[in-house]
């Protein structure tokens, strides 16, 4: 007999529980769609639900097991960014520009994921165009935090990192940008995985900033992540900036002795302005892996507080030239009551793009512009240099990074809507690591008043193994990531 | 850049024409304002000396990559013009662009 909660269990445990018989593909979905129709109406975390497909898919699936060619993610119910192009299915980006934008073609990781037979359940919610940090800029709906439903997910991946956490799929994947994975999977008590710039390929996730983008996985666990990772990492000669480089075993190097393994605990990461007791709970955290042998150090990362600036040049610099393609004329939302095609391109983008979208393309355009090009986006990217090298050289005395994932737990809904500055601000401790491109987790590692706290590690670039290390060895120490919300 | 940025109302109005995103007078007011406070706070950028330092375009260290000059699948027509707003036989319709 399966246990009596199939939407509890892990990656790993339905693994087992499938390839035994003991429970089917079929089952495990059903099960799923139940629980989104019962929590949905509270949670809206799905821009859309394909029931249909899960169920059939779920029954090839289950041939694929009885025949035992099924590999680690076959029948496993899963979610996708609605950022994330998955053919024949709506992708939206939670924008009316592509409300009924339907993609005739996968994404590379969706691709790798049908392959697998793992079973889509729908699309989740995200800021539009996945700028934002509390998915309140979806123009489609607004995701609740499944911890308390008058408080924000966090974004731009409050979606996935909502059905996650209220158990509505077994994974989800997101993109981070400057921490869009790593912060909603904080405030919702989630593991959430930003990898190393260029591991997984990018091809097929609508671009936000190129050179900042990168998909992970949203799990409940960090076996989970590896395990999720493991699939979806590889060379992609669809994708340019993909690395070609061997994936290592991330599953099997899980482990958790810390012994003779040093990490840097950066000051710059603990300032005024943070919340006290997550500060309290992340430096608990730090002693927990001091008793697992590890080597605490303190270290310093002085340009670190240069990070959103240079983010906040180069990210909607790099947007203002991807989002130029929306003019209503191959796909997308169309204003067609026009006189001229001028007049059609302006008022199909103006109508199209919510007030964030505009914000950055505008912003974008500005810092490019002659005259201004190398007193912003110049600089940004000599500034940018100088954090890469600041980690470069940290990385030479340490394995991991430890810090809190984001300031605050998460806020209520509404609160920080009517200043752009103040909503930049939750991103803080997460944009320096694709500033770097190096990976970075986040996983659950206390409660404060009932909401979630994350810690944060990073690593460096393609140093994936002593990520998991690190989070795996606290996790398994702690029964953080067994808290679920009272749902 | 110095510490405060000088962002005026045609500036603004500029970029909307250059983006092609129209906008109303009021619209124009609050961007310039949201603008300007996000540009003010990014002067902070001046206090680094970043002389002789070389900008980084992508974190990782890619060169140019070539593919393999083989055939390979693409999209059909039909599946071009799939999401198009308007099609006509087997081009996209759009407004005239010289008139």
């Amino acid at each position: 007999m399966y246990p009596l909660d199939l939407t509890k269990i892990t990656i790993s445990e339905a693994r087992t529980l499938l390839d035994r018989g003991e429970v089917s593909s079929v089952e495990l979905a059903k099960e799923y769609i139940d629980r989104i129709r019962n929590l949905e109406k509270s949670i809206d975390a799905f821009v859309t639900v394909t029931e249909d497909q899960a169920l059939l898919d779920a029954g090839q699936a289950d041939k694929r097991i009885h025949d035992g060619t099924q590999s680690n993610l076959t029948g496993i119910p899963m979610q996708l960014k609605d950022n994330i192009c998955y053919s024949g299915i709506p992708t939206t980006c939670s924008s009316k520009m592509l409300e009924n934008f339907v993609p005739p073609f996968d994404a590379t990781v969706s691709r790798t994921l049908k392959n697998e037979n793992a079973i889509l359940l729908g699309k989740g919610n995200l800021d539009e165009f996945a700028m934002g940090s509390s998915t309140e800029n979806s123009a489609l709906k607004s995701t609740k935090n499944p911890w308390n439903i008058d408080r924000v997910p966090g974004g731009s991946s409050g979606g996935p990192a909502a059905a996650v956490a209220a158990s509505e799929c077994m994974f989800s994947l997101g993109s981070d940008t400057g921490g869009s994975i790593r912060q909603p999977a904080a405030l919702c008590g989630v593991v959430g995985m930003k990898p190393t710039y260029g591991l997984v390929s990018r091809f097929g996730l609508v671009a936000f900033a190129s050179s900042l983008d990168q998909i992970g996985p949203l799990t409940k666990t960090v076996e989970d992540s590896a395990l999720v990772l493991q699939s979806i990492a590889g060379h992609d000669s669809r994708d340019s900036t993909s690395l070609d480089v061997k994936i290592p075993d991330y599953v099997s190097n899980l482990g958790t002795d810390l012994k003779g393994f040093r990490i840097g605990v950066p000051k710059e990461y603990f300032i005024d302005g943070i919340d006290l007791e997550i500060k309290k709970s992340v430096l608990k955290a730090i002693d927990v892996l001091e008793g697992l042998g590890a080597e605490v150090k303190d270290v310093s990362l002085p340009h670190t507080k240069y990070a959103l600036a240079v983010y906040y040049i180069i990210a909607p610099s790099e947007a203002s030239a991807n989002l130029s393609r929306y003019d209503g004329v191959k796909y997308g939302f169309s204003e067609r009551d026009v006189e001229t095609m001028w007049e059609g391109l302006e008022n199909t983008r103006s109508k199209g793009f919510g007030p964030e979208v505009k914000r950055r393309i505008m912003l974008g355009a500005y810092a490019l512009s002659a005259g201004y090009y190398d007193a912003f986006y110049l600089k940004a990217q000599k500034v940018r240099t100088l954090i890469r090298q600041e980690f470069e050289e940290v990385f030479e005395t340490v394995d991991v990074l430890a810090m809190p994932t984001s300031p605050t737990t998460a806020f209520r809904i509404g609160d920080k809507m009517d200043d752009p500055l103040q909503m930049y601000l939750n991103d803080i401790f997460t944009i320096p690591a694709n500033i770097a491109g190096i990976p970075s987790i986040s996983i659950p590692a206390g409660l404060v008043e009932g909401l979630p706290v994350g810690l944060q590690f990073m690593a460096g670039a393609l140093q994936e193994t002593n990520l998991f290390r690190a989070a795996y060895a606290f996790e398994q120490s702690t029964d953080w990531h067994k808290q679920t919300p009272p749902l | 850049m110095s510490d405060s940025m000088d962002l005026s109302i045609e500036d603004v109005k500029q970029i909307s024409v250059l983006t092609r995103i129209s906008m109303t007078e009021d619209e124009l007011n609050v961007m310039r304002t949201q603008m300007k406070n996000i540009l003010d706070s990014v002067t902070i950028l001046n206090e680094v000396d970043t002389e002789d330092v070389e900008p980084t375009g992508h974190s990782v260290n890619v060169k140019s990559v070539m593919r393999d000059d083989k055939r390979g699948d693409s999209l059909t027509q039909d599946e071009a013009l799939l999401n198009a707003p308007q099609t006509e036989g087997s081009f996209v319709r759009i407004k005239a662009v010289l008139e």
